[in-house]
């Protein structure tokens, strides 16, 4: 419900502006975090929202700068997080039981202060999005223009990549780093099918990642599969179904 | 006539030279200049210093504060930015604009809605409110750009090539809709096609690093040649023309 919540939002906001690619540095960067975190003992998640919250702003400066090209930038931090994430999981001592479900997902992992953060998060988006709804919407859409009249795009641009990387990071407890990508990206895309406004793809993007992770815990359940691989599963399949729909009835609209 | 802003000796540097040198130039409230010059002449850069976007390195512009502030400029870019597929309707474009007034939007008021719609009728938009922008051709998407330029009232428009993307079926109905505009606020055109530019430009500017202002419309070939800007204009049969006399 949470996770649906905060991925519709933020799941919008990430495949209108093109940051798909973005995001997923984001994920594989925060294992860094997961792995330090693992080493020296402190919660995982911590350090994951520490490593994905400096990656999403660093790659956000590094763009704004033009110092280095952004996809090149992501690459690096993409493999960089991996590559910290494995050297301190293997100078850990012992096996940790718990990596498969920071990979692939995990109910079982999912303790009450995860659901916890991850409702405070939604609260904290969807107050973030109603108010500045336009602001956030304007920049991303022309970012060049906006500049020309308001002082404050880099401060938006900051403040709305920080909090997606917090989502994404919470989301991971759920979805894994290797599937949580999609968790944000297919729900926009099934909405997009039938609308182009803004507003109506959060809506519908939250109603679909609803039911695909709804269907994806009951299958799950019962197939003993991991959560994220049955989510995944469920929202592609809502998705070329919709897309058949809209193919046979009706025109959808471009 | 009262004035909107004026130049005083504004240079300004991206580094090694000068992008604009010692300039003075003043803009009225009525006026419609067609601002001319070679490609890297400054004009570009004319237009970011009057919008504050550059500081010139030496200079200043003064605003008539009793008119017009930095703040309510409208501007059409020479480029557009946005991405056409991102998922926003002619409206919230045309809205957009109103980041003139306030550089933090939450809400849009009624007022600001009515605004909106006013502007896409008189910009022959109608229908097109709820559209979003892939489904529209070049000309109408120009035409929503002006609106998201003029959306605020300002009292200063400035266009930066703004021919560049116009079809030719939908030029002369631009220039006109320029004029109506004209009579509300005064325009700064920027232009290298100087033979197409519109017949309703009152005055030119010429920049090249410095500036020459023309304060009736005519233009000579060897002003052109003086400024670096060859052109040659092909036609068939008469075409309406103005010939400036060379700077003294």
């Amino acid at each position: 419900m949470f996770a649906s919540i905060t991925a519709g939002l933020a799941g919008t906001y990430i495949v209108s502006r093109k940051m798909v690619f973005l995001s997923g540095g984001i994920t594989h960067a925060s294992f860094g975090g997961i792995g330090i975190g693992y080493f020296a003992g402190f919660n995982p998640v911590i350090g994951a929202a520490v490593f994905g919250i400096l990656s999403a702003l660093g790659v956000e400066y590094l763009s704004v700068r033009q110092k280095i090209r952004e996809d090149s930038a992501i690459g690096i931090l993409w493999a960089f997080g991996m590559a910290v994430g494995i050297i301190f999981i293997y100078l850990t001592p012992g096996y940790s039981p718990n990596l498969m479900g920071y990979l692939f997902g995990s109910i079982l992992t999912v303790t009450n202060a995860d659901i916890i953060a991850l409702g405070i998060m939604s609260l904290i988006l969807i107050s973030y999005f109603s108010v500045f709804y336009r602001t956030i919407l304007y920049i991303s859409y022309d970012e060049a223009f906006a500049r020309t009249y308001s002082p404050y795009v880099n401060t938006f641009k900051y403040i709305t990549t920080a909090l997606i990387a917090l989502t994404i990071v919470l989301n991971i407890r759920m979805a894994g780093v290797i599937l949580v990508l999609s968790l944000l990206t297919i729900p926009p895309n099934i909405a997009m099918i039938f609308t182009r406004v803004y507003s109506r793809i959060i809506f519908w993007s939250i109603l679909a990642g609803f039911l695909g992770t709804a269907a994806g815990y009951v299958i799950s359940y019962y197939a003993g599969i991991p959560v994220g691989a049955t989510i995944i599963f469920t929202l592609v399949l809502i998705w070329i179904i919709v897309k058949i729909i809209f193919l046979i009835f009706g025109s959808p609209r471009k | 006539m009262p004035y909107l802003f004026e130049m005083q000796s504004v240079s300004v540097s991206y580094g090694a030279g000068y992008a604009l040198r010692d300039v003075d130039f003043m803009v009225n409230e009525s006026d419609f200049i067609g601002v001319i010059g070679p490609n890297g002449g400054g004009k570009t850069t004319l237009l970011k210093v009057i919008l504050g976007l550059i500081k010139p390195v030496s200079g200043a512009i003064v605003f008539n504060s009793e008119l017009i502030n930095g703040n309510s400029i409208g501007y059409l870019p020479q480029i557009t930015t946005g991405d056409n597929n991102y998922p926003v309707t002619v409206t919230d474009v045309i809205l957009s604009g109103m980041m003139i007034r306030k550089r933090i939007i939450s809400r849009m008021s009624s007022s600001d809605k009515k605004r909106a719609a006013v502007v896409i009728e008189e910009l022959g938009l109608s229908g097109l409110a709820h559209s979003s922008l892939n489904e529209l051709s070049g000309g109408q998407l120009q035409r929503v750009f002006l609106g998201r330029a003029i959306i605020g009232n300002p009292k200063l428009l400035l266009l930066d090539e703004p021919g560049n993307f116009v079809d030719s079926n939908f030029e002369n109905d631009f220039y006109e809709k320029l004029r109506i505009l004209n009579k509300r606020m005064a325009i700064l055109m920027v232009s290298h096609d100087i033979g197409m530019i519109s017949s309703h430009v009152k005055s030119y500017a010429c920049v090249n690093i410095g500036l020459h202002y023309h304060p009736s419309s005519e233009i000579t070939n060897e002003q052109l040649l003086a400024y670096g800007c060859p052109i040659q204009l092909i036609t068939h049969g008469e075409v309406p023309h103005t010939v400036l006399k060379s700077h003294s």
